[in-house]
């Protein structure tokens, strides 16, 4: 990855990620990647009435990553969770004006989280 | 900061051409542009210039005139050396050795020779990056006919002692290459007290121009040239001599001293110590060893793409061995053959320093590092060893 190859969205949202962070009272929390194979996933929902009204994230992962779950949540806020799970890649990438396509499955881990963190919130709802 | 300083700390990548050798090529592109090969003087004028110009690099490394092979640069001289070598020694053996650290000019080479029929051996280095001289001596066989061990490593920086593994194919009669495209100027190379057959150098890690490389061949080391045409550069290159280049690259040689190597090294050192003093950072490659003008450090629980970003944003230049800034995904194969897991190599950022480079300079990037990694590490949900080991024990999702 070259560094004009980057939108100055993907930039933006890297540099200044606004959800970046922990919910300690988060509704539901997914937690997905590894380490071993570079990136590590955490992200935090807070429901109401069935929409994300709160969402934040933290990522051991590139900068890719950084800036597509950043637009992620930017997206999924104020969402209800059925069109929340439907997010596609394309449409982060869409959202920040395109990236390579070699880049694409670095907002792969983001979009995971979400539907882990969704899961985990229903499940709490049921018991 | 008003304006955006330009810190270059990339020149393991390539380097600013000094303007004195700048100086020194514009002739041969204006007034001496003859063609080495002809008879009339426009053609005497070139030849001289090259003649000088194989005096200086042979002198360099302790070779004769007639040793040395101007080419079009490191890829070139390893390709020539490695390929030319193997097939022109078929007849002997065909079982080739190298190790796992190479440059690709010199891995894909030996990986093509393998397709070839060839039977290739790829050592293992220490996590260090250096080369147990015992494994070398143990993978010998009766049909060994090449050796190519680097001398400096491009990624980490690792000095091999070239002495030492020299003597080795001595004893056996082997013929020893090495990829010396970083070392040149840098690391002492004497090729007879080494006992090199063949050694691969490029201008432009040096403060010369692009494109333009060499060889060292040996006096009766069998060949076979790569590039088919006319009888140029001793029947082993064909092509018109790049005259400009050449000088250009004689002239850069010329200018490196001693006192160059010791100014850069302790530059290097400040930058070395001062990065090390940030929480959970990690030298990679030996601290010894160690080629005068490469920091290689991984900064734990971040990764290298975002670090570079940030850096360019503060207009320092580096590189980095994370699989997502590479154009293939996979983190450096130096790193992991120096047995980096791929958690730390993910952080890794090699800063390589040139003449060029200014005290002034080392300060700031002393000065934004801490920044930058606190803002990363602000992001990351691992922030220590525990929550590293505690990361780990999830279930290995692999979706790349
Ligand atoms: C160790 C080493 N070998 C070979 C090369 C290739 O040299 P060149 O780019 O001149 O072909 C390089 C530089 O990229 C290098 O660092």
């Amino acid at each position: 990855m070259y560094i004009d190859e980057y939108s100055d969205k993907v930039k933006d949202h890297f540099f200044h990620p606004k959800h970046n962070g922990k919910l300690e009272d988060a509704d539901g929390m997914g937690k997905v990647g590894n380490p071993k194979c570079g990136d590590v996933m955490e992200l935090f929902i807070k429901v109401e009435d069935n929409k994300i009204s709160e969402i934040k994230f933290q990522t051991f992962g590139c900068a890719t990553a950084i800036a597509s779950t950043d637009a992620l949540c930017e997206l999924a806020k104020g969402m209800t969770l059925e069109d929340a799970e439907k997010i596609s890649k394309q449409d982060i990438v869409d959202y920040l004006g395109g990236m390579p396509a070699i880049k694409v499955h670095c907002s792969i881990l983001g979009e995971e989280a979400l539907r882990e963190a969704i899961k985990d919130y229903r499940s709490k709802g049921k018991t | 900061m008003d304006e955006k300083p330009e810190i270059y700390l990339d020149n393991g990548a390539t380097t600013k051409v000094d303007v004195r050798v700048v100086e020194a090529m514009i002739p041969y592109f204006l007034k001496y542009y003859g063609n080495a090969s002809s008879l009339h003087h426009k053609g005497a004028e070139a030849r001289n210039a090259l003649n000088d110009a194989r005096q200086v690099i042979a002198d360099r490394i302790n070779a004769d005139n007639d040793e040395i092979v101007f080419t079009s640069g490191g890829s070139e001289s390893d390709n020539l050396a490695i390929r030319g070598t193997s097939h022109a020694l078929k007849d002997k053996g065909n079982h080739i050795i190298t190790t796992t650290i190479e440059h690709p000019a010199v891995l894909e080479t030996y990986k093509q020779l393998g397709k070839e029929g060839f039977e290739v051996t790829v050592l293992n280095v220490d996590n260090d990056g250096m080369l147990d001289l015992d494994k070398l001596r143990s993978a010998i066989k009766d049909n060994t006919v090449l050796v190519s061990i680097m001398h400096a490593n491009n990624e980490v920086g690792v000095v091999q002692d070239l002495e030492k593994i020299g003597e080795i194919c001595a004893e056996k009669n082997i013929v020893f290459h090495s990829d010396c495209v970083q070392s040149l100027c840098k690391v002492p190379i004497n090729v007879k007290q080494m006992n090199l057959s063949l050694a691969a150098f490029a201008s432009h890690k040096l403060h010369g121009p692009k494109g333009v490389g060499a060889l060292f061949v040996k006096r009766g080391t069998k060949l076979y040239r790569q590039i088919y045409g006319g009888s140029h550069e001793l029947g082993l290159r064909a092509g018109t001599e790049n005259i400009p280049g050449i000088v250009g690259f004689a002239t850069a040689v010329s200018l490196w001293t001693d006192d160059d190597v010791e100014r850069i090294t302790s530059l290097r050192d400040k930058l070395m110590t001062g990065l090390l003093e940030i929480n959970d950072t990690e030298l990679n490659g030996s601290r010894e060893s160690r080629l005068c003008n490469n920091v290689n450090i991984s900064f734990n629980f971040i990764e290298g793409e975002g670090i570079l970003l940030h850096l360019d944003k503060n207009g320092i230049c580096a590189s980095t061995g994370s699989a997502c800034s590479s154009q293939s995904l996979d983190p450096s194969h130096v790193l992991l053959a120096i047995n980096i897991p791929h958690s730390k190599a993910h952080g890794a950022i090699r800063f390589t320093l040139s003449r060029e480079t200014k005290e002034e300079e080392v300060d700031y990037v002393l000065k934004v590092m801490p920044n930058i990694v606190n803002e990363l590490r602000g992001l990351s949900p691992i922030k220590n060893n525990e929550d590293l080991a505690e990361a780990e024990k999830m279930k290995f999702d692999d979706h790349h």
